[in-house]
């Protein structure tokens, strides 16, 4: 009988510790929240880079809006702005969902000279877009440092964040935000193109992950922002 | 010479089917800017489809930019056949109507008189040209404004920021004038071969059918050839909107891609001018006008 208790203790001890460990990442979770909950709305200026192995373009200003809870956009100081579906607009509105998921500890790691815990949020229902999403969050300043979000409709994106003036608010300086990104090909009778791509360029073409950096100069927080600048 | 060449101009302009090249051309433009007009949006979800399904598209695409670039596309390939009713007629005209000889009793070398007529020829594609430009670009940025010129090309999109823009316009627009003025000289070299006009109109739209046939078609044997037709050339003016980027894949503003191919692709052009053009002038030199 002895053996058998002891399994017994070292399984509702194991069950203890997993429930008390999901408790303090909801918590943490919970805490983050709170933190990007001081924003209510912000305006956000910065330059944008899109390095898409496909896709020329030029380094552009861009300007966002955010108000609470989930009002995004981002538009490009005039010009023609390329985003990947759907993942630019994940925000700090969205990027933590903390009713309907579990939260699940997945252990601790360096990214740079930060450490983070690596919390995985689960949807309970079936209807979310969100399959799993998975944060890297330095504990001890209460910042999402990376995010790794697979959707069912446009994939899988992983951000990563830099804090500088506005850490306070959880607010990044820069975002890296990168993504699987498909070929892409067009008809030579729509281009009306005659020559081939040389193979460099072909090869310079495949298999590259797509990634836009958007590094933000300037913030107004809660200063309050019309509805209509989202339509 | 600089008197000749204004009878010359005098006698092109005098013409009515000088004028329908440019109806039909201005016809064609703004048959374009109307369709873009009203069902652009329509257009360009066609042409994006593929790349739409993974991205988000912001900003003004159909813009005066835009507009100019799908009418150099459309119009390129369709000006040779309005430049060879004019330039293919040069000489030729002059023989059906019979006044070749009177041309001649003038106290004028023949290469004077010849080169006039080539000059004119020059011009009047020039002329045409410009008006392309005048329509085809500040017509249409006057109508659907200006933002970045967004180029779907068949392995990759290029987007010129809409500042850099108008100095590759201008380029396109003088290497094109450098391939029309390919097609002036087939044009003008064929008339010296038939005493009615319209040999060699139709020889020429024929040369330029096929070559551009050939051009097109990706068959290996014909892939041989292709470097020496002057149809593969005379698209070159798209390399004006490809720019470089650097490692990391930042677009270099006021770069060119391949700006070697430019450069190959106008010496082409210039020798099949040259060669056009002279041949001419050697063959008019030693023509028999009295039979």
């Amino acid at each position: 009988m002895k053996p058998f208790k002891i399994v017994i203790v070292i399984f509702l001890f194991a069950c203890i510790s997993t429930k008390v460990s999901a408790q303090d990442v909801t918590a943490l979770v919970m805490k983050v929240k709170n933190k990007l909950d001081q924003v209510n709305d912000y305006t956000a200026e910065g330059k944008m880079k899109t390095d898409i192995a496909f896709i020329k373009a030029p380094v552009g200003g861009v300007k966002v809006f955010y108000k609470k809870p989930n009002k995004f956009k981002l538009q490009r100081n005039g010009g023609i702005s390329v985003l990947p579906k759907g993942g630019v607009s994940i925000n700090i509105g969205n990027m933590i969902v903390t009713t309907g998921f579990t939260a699940i500890d997945a252990g601790v790691v360096d990214i740079g000279k930060v450490k983070t815990r690596i919390i995985k949020l689960l949807p309970n229902g079936d209807n979310n877009d969100i399959i799993l999403s998975t944060l890297y969050i330095d504990e001890a300043n209460l910042l999402i440092i990376k995010s790794i979000t697979s959707t069912r409709e446009n994939g899988t994106y992983e951000m990563e964040m830099r804090y500088g003036k506005f850490a306070e608010y959880g607010l990044p300086d820069k975002v890296l935000f990168s993504f699987n990104a498909k070929d892409y090909k067009l008809p030579k009778g729509i281009t009306l193109e005659f020559e081939d791509t040389d193979q460099a360029t072909k090869d310079k073409l495949k298999g590259k992950k797509g990634r836009v950096e958007i590094t933000y100069s300037a913030y107004e927080i809660n200063k309050g922002i019309a509805d209509s600048v989202f339509k | 010479m600089w008197v000749h060449l204004r009878i010359e101009l005098y006698k092109i302009f005098r013409k009515p089917r000088t004028y329908l090249a440019f109806a039909a051309i201005t016809a064609l433009i703004v048959i374009i800017q109307i369709g873009l007009y009203v069902d652009g949006k329509e257009y360009t979800e066609f042409v994006m489809a593929d790349f739409a399904n993974s991205f988000a598209v912001d900003g003004k695409i159909l813009n005066g930019y835009f507009i100019c670039y799908v009418i150099l596309q459309l119009l390129l390939i369709h000006v040779p056949l309005l430049i060879a009713l004019i330039a293919a007629d040069m000489i030729s005209g002059e023989a059906n109507m019979g006044t070749l000889r009177l041309l001649l009793t003038k106290p004028q070398s023949r290469t004077a008189i010849v080169t006039a007529k080539f000059l004119a020829s020059v011009i009047y594609t020039l002329m045409l040209l410009i008006w392309i430009a005048i329509l085809g670009l500040f017509v249409s940025t006057m109508i659907f404004g200006t933002d970045d010129l967004f180029i779907m090309k068949s392995s990759y999109v290029v987007i010129v920021k809409e500042s850099d823009v108008f100095w590759r316009y201008t380029g396109a627009f003088c290497f094109a004038a450098l391939a029309m003025i390919t097609v002036a000289s087939l044009g003008f070299f064929l008339s010296f071969f038939a005493e009615n006009s319209i040999g060699p109109i139709v020889a020429t739209m024929s040369v330029i059918i096929v070559c551009t046939i050939l051009s097109t078609m990706n068959i290996p044997i014909f892939n041989v050839i292709k470097p020496y037709l002057f149809t593969t050339h005379m698209i070159t003016w798209k390399e004006f909107f490809d720019f470089k980027v650097n490692d990391a894949n930042e677009a270099i503003v006021g770069s060119i891609q391949y700006p070697e191919r430019i450069i190959h692709s106008s010496i082409v052009l210039l020798i099949h001018i040259l060669g056009f053009a002279g041949g001419a002038i050697l063959l008019f030199r030693k023509k028999d006008i009295l039979s």
